[in-house]
């Protein structure tokens, strides 16, 4: 074998290695598993008294945070759930702004999910009844996608409708922060 | 009513679909004339050829020389060409013109709103109270001009009824539109012709061409808020339809639902279909509300695990929504 040849088949098999690295996340038509719901009442707090030890990371959360097909749907219902009738495309209005730094009730994303669950004082109502668990988890996937939370291969490079705001691909990541911590 | 020419081009029941048809065949034969006379040219040449080498032309310095015969026969061809070509342009334009005629004394609009995967239908009257809105479904009195406004919410789908008319892509953000003259009674499917994702297949469309006095039976029906759940089950599926999920996506006359994001089901048991792809029936709907996303995976319709008692009672008051 010419030094050129094992040259070839060596960048050949690298190739081939670096060809099974391109591995999609995988996307599921419906929550994994079937019917795991968090029974009212009893769904995780997320809020915890400053300096204790923040809870574990709802084990779901791999399943849709930095998930394309996940952020993709999320996007569709935050229209169709009318989201924007308060929280505009992120900026806020009636309700608070989802694209800054500042999250009243925490910005994981479990935590994102049990805000949409279960509701939060002052007018942002509960949508365990309305949605599965699996949309509840992509809407939570999209919101935090609008403070540039996911990595840019995840995000949609351009909005489902015309809008002013800059693609995703282009947000900026804030910095997550609970209200205390935030400047008032 | 007839199910002939479900789905064929060639089912002529329409008048904008005669036309094509029309059109079609006098391409055919016109073209089919050029492509015999080209062969029967080609042909001759050939043999022609043969015989001239024979006669060794060209060392003889008579090449150039023109062949009276010759000539009178390509000006003669090029005569049919331009003639044929200069009929298929009048063929083209009159057919063309004909279909814009129509587009302009339209006598009802409907606007057909392209969703992954299914097809939202509404009638526009200049009333509010006398519009209906259905999924998936078209009613069209027979021989008056209908014109389809096509819009789609999210990516290019097309407007395909084989036996109607022929094709008109729906694309986001611009408003198009076709328009047909449905010339006989009877069941035409219809189908997106341009591939929109993962269910594409599942996109079909029933139009159900109707007497005008049918037609006017079907619209005063369709007006008709849904009728009160009678039994116990129906009432408790009445209950978790306008109470929990369904009422966040689903309309329904008459009661609390009145999302727009999906199908409005006010009278989904009368319809022909359901999902855009299967036959109404019990057994059809008892699959599609319990898990939806093994029928049509990746369909917006999210599998929400509904337990047994709950999907009883939703079926019961489905059937009921006549």
């Amino acid at each position: 074998m010419s030094s050129r040849f094992r040259a070839s088949l060596a960048l050949l098999a690298v190739a081939t290695l670096a060809l099974a690295a391109c591995d999609r996340e995988e996307r599921h038509s419906r929550a994994k598993p079937m019917g795991e719901t968090v029974p009212a009442g009893t769904s995780p707090d997320t809020i915890w008294p400053g300096g204790t030890v923040p809870q574990t990371l709802d084990p779901r959360a791999k399943l849709y945070d930095n998930n394309a097909p996940a952020i993709s749907q999320g996007q569709s219902l935050y229209s169709q759930m009318n989201c924007g009738g308060c929280h505009s495309h992120g900026g806020g209005g009636m309700g608070p702004a989802l694209m800054d730094d500042e999250w009243r009730y925490g910005g994981r994303i479990d935590q994102i999910a049990t805000s949409i669950a279960e509701g939060r004082p002052n007018g942002m109502p509960s949508w365990r009844s309305k949605l599965t668990e699996d949309q509840i988890w992509q809407l939570a996937a999209y919101v935090r996608s609008m403070s540039g939370q996911p990595s840019k291969d995840a995000v949609n490079s351009r909005a489902d409708a015309m809008s002013a705001t800059a693609p995703q691909t282009l947000t900026p990541r804030e910095t997550v922060q609970t209200s205390d911590t935030a400047e008032q | 009513m007839s199910i002939q020419h479900y789905q064929s081009i060639f089912g002529n029941a329409a008048t904008e679909v005669r036309q094509f048809n029309t059109l079609f065949v006098i391409f055919l034969v016109v073209c089919a004339v050029m492509y015999v006379a080209v062969i029967a040219f080609l042909i001759a040449g050939i043999a022609r050829r043969r015989r001239a080498a024979e006669a060794n032309t060209v060392e003889e310095g008579r090449h150039h020389e023109s062949d009276p015969a010759m000539r009178t026969g390509l000006i003669a061809w090029g005569a049919v060409v331009g003639t044929g070509l200069v009929a298929l342009a009048i063929a083209s334009f009159v057919a063309d013109r004909s279909m814009a005629n129509a587009a302009a004394h339209e006598k009802l609009s409907i606007t057909v709103t392209g969703n992954q995967w299914w097809w939202d239908v509404q009638y526009n009257a200049a009333d509010n109270s006398k519009m209906v809105r259905t999924a998936n479904e078209l009613h069209l009195p027979v021989g008056v001009p209908v014109r389809i406004m096509l819009k789609s919410n999210d990516v290019i789908h097309s407007f395909w009824v084989p036996s109607l008319a022929g094709k008109q892509d729906l694309i986001p953000g611009r408003d198009t539109d076709i328009t047909i003259t449905p010339q006989k009674v009877g069941i035409y499917r219809g189908q997106c012709a341009e591939y929109c994702g993962a269910e594409h297949a599942k996109m079909a469309l029933v139009v159900d061409v109707d007497s005008y006095p049918d037609f006017i039976k079907w619209w005063q029906h369709q007006l008709q808020t849904a009728p009160k759940p009678t039994t116990p089950l129906a009432l408790a599926g009445y209950n978790y339809v306008t109470s929990r999920n369904c009422s966040a996506c689903h309309a329904i006359a008459g009661t609390p639902a009145s999302a727009t994001v999906g199908p409005d089901l006010t009278h989904l048991a009368s319809r022909r279909t359901l999902a855009a792809s299967m036959p109404m029936s019990e057994g059809n709907l008892y699959g599609w509300v319990a898990d939806p996303q093994s029928i049509k995976p990746g369909t917006k319709m999210p599998t929400i695990g509904l337990e047994p008692n709950e999907l009883h009672a939703v079926v019961a008051y489905l059937e009921t929504l006549k």
